[in-house]
């Protein structure tokens, strides 16, 4: 019996059998997997799990893959969970926790949903893999393209930074670079879908793709020792991971997993350059999203028109979190920040969730023994160009001659 | 006339059209003209307060119209109207 037993609109519960599309006829809403939690209850446990391996397949029983001979996999997720002392000093936070998802295969969060999605996509006979990208989801998928032998199509804005467009070009990919913003590519894309047999991993097969975010909550709680954090902190740009995160937490405790009730904090963090969910968080129609032109150094979390705004905004105020949003000084600083105090060299979408958990915790939220978790969904090195233009060098750099008066001159030890 | 472009999951409204011309001056009465001939786009596209159900994206010859005047936005002769489902993320 299969596990996945369709799709279901989440806003107006029509069903769908199991097929690569991901928005309502009637109603346009956007479809999620449905699974057959009767037999999944019968079968998961924390035993089968930390008996499965060390990655985020561990917990295949809850992601829409029914094979494991479908899996494409390099070795994605159980990245590390660390306990941030120094950080959380600096923050008066006793039990502060960083997930550190810029370990993954190619550098960032990107890789759990890519490898869900290519899996999915390959037992499903798809050939030709593409998506819309301004590179940590392209990165993503022109490796796990490449990995599966696939065909593979990606969409970017043609003045993507020639570094990010360097990481993606070596996998081989067909690169379509398209004269216009994010949004646009991205609408280009949802257009072509008509007219194309691919599998576009953020759009048509998104039900599934969206799936494989859950596995960074499952983590977090089986390596805080099966329990749930009191708060989490994750950045938002269309608000899908958020979304499935919450999910994450209700089949957490649904299937036994973590014990007792209590759901965490959702807080999301937007840079105020691109903060439609922040905006409307803070307005008096938190269920009407507008969309916003994006100017912000946090390209990788810049979605003007994010789709699963409002449900975020629903689950923060359900849960007791909230949105806050950081100006781009603010983004620097939090990189800056996390690597001075836990030597961890995240991008910016991180700089933006260090600044949101570093503003919160300045403006007094916490009393300081709440566990607090902050999911660092990239790599430095891939929006390296921001700390150079923003005065690169250590402030404590200094320049010599190779002789000994020299360094005595310029160095005080 | 203006034109809408009309997306996959609505072409069973519209007889399996792809491109629809109307007789309008501005997108509320574009989606009324539209509902006229093909009846049910109207229910579709808006919600019960009239306004663009939140998960329709509207583009006036490639221009988000919430960035603009929403349903309020003047159109021409020449204009093209796509109906967008919205997409969701992933960068």
């Amino acid at each position: 019996m299969p596990k996945v037993l369709g799709l279901r609109c989440r806003e107006c519960g029509a069903e769908y059998e199991l097929q690569a599309t991901h928005v309502c006829e009637m109603c346009f809403g956007p479809l999620d997997a449905v699974y057959d939690q009767a037999a999944l209850k019968k079968v998961v446990s924390r035993a089968r799990i930390e008996a499965g391996p060390k990655s985020m397949w561990r917990y295949r029983d809850l992601l829409p893959v029914e094979d494991s001979v479908n899996v494409v996999t390099l070795g994605e997720g159980f990245t590390p969970l660390v306990k941030a002392d120094r950080l959380g000093a600096e923050l008066g936070l006793r039990n502060l926790y960083l997930k550190n998802d810029s370990m993954n295969p190619t550098n960032s969060f990107k890789d759990r949903v890519v490898s869900v999605a290519i899996s999915w996509a390959r037992a499903h006979g798809f050939e030709t893999i593409a998506c819309a990208s301004t590179g940590n989801l392209a990165n993503a998928v022109a490796a796990y393209a490449a990995r599966a032998g696939l065909e593979c199509f990606v969409f970017i804005p043609v003045d993507l930074e020639p570094a990010k467009v360097a990481s993606i070009s070596v996998f081989d990919p067909n690169v379509v670079a398209v004269r216009g913003n994010y949004d646009e590519v991205n609408r280009l894309c949802s257009q072509l879908l008509e007219s194309t047999p691919w599998a576009f991993c953020n759009i048509n097969i998104r039900p599934f793709y969206a799936e494989g975010s859950k596995t960074l909550t499952f983590e977090t709680a089986e390596q805080l020792g099966w329990k749930l954090p009191d708060e989490i902190i994750i950045p938002i740009a269309s608000g899908c991971q958020f979304v499935r995160h919450r999910q994450a937490v209700r089949e957490l405790l649904e299937y036994g997993l973590v014990r007792g009730d209590k759901v965490p904090a959702f807080t999301g963090a937007q840079a105020l350059g691109c903060a439609p969910v922040y905006n409307a968080f803070h307005s008096d129609t938190p269920d009407r999203v507008l969309p916003v032109k994006p100017n912000t150094i946090a390209r990788s979390i810049a979605i003007g028109n994010p789709s699963d705004g409002v449900y975020v905004n629903r689950i923060a105020r359900e849960t007791g979190g909230v949105v806050e949003a950081v100006t781009e000084e603010e983004i620097v600083d939090g990189i800056r920040l996390l690597a001075r105090t836990e030597g961890i060299f995240t991008e910016t979408a991180g700089g933006v969730t260090i600044g949101v958990l570093a503003k919160l915790a300045r403006a007094g939220r916490w009393n300081g023994d709440e566990t607090v978790v902050a999911y660092v969904t990239g790599h430095g090195l891939k929006t390296a160009d921001v700390l150079a233009s923003a005065n690169g060098h250590s402030s404590r750099r200094v320049e010599i001659d190779p002789t000994m008066k020299s360094f005595r001159e310029k160095v005080s030890i | 006339m203006p034109q809408f472009r009309i997306p996959g999951p609505l072409r069973r409204l519209s007889d399996g059209e792809i491109t629809v011309a109307v007789q309008a001056h501005d997108l509320a009465s574009a989606i009324d003209a539209l509902d006229a001939r093909y009846p049910g786009f109207r229910d579709r596209l808006l919600d019960e307060k009239g306004e663009l159900r939140q998960f329709v994206n509207v583009y006036l010859n490639d221009e988000d119209v919430r960035l603009g005047s929403g349903l309020s936005e003047k159109v021409g002769e020449k204009d093209e109207i796509s109906i967008v489902p919205a997409v969701a993320g992933g960068r």
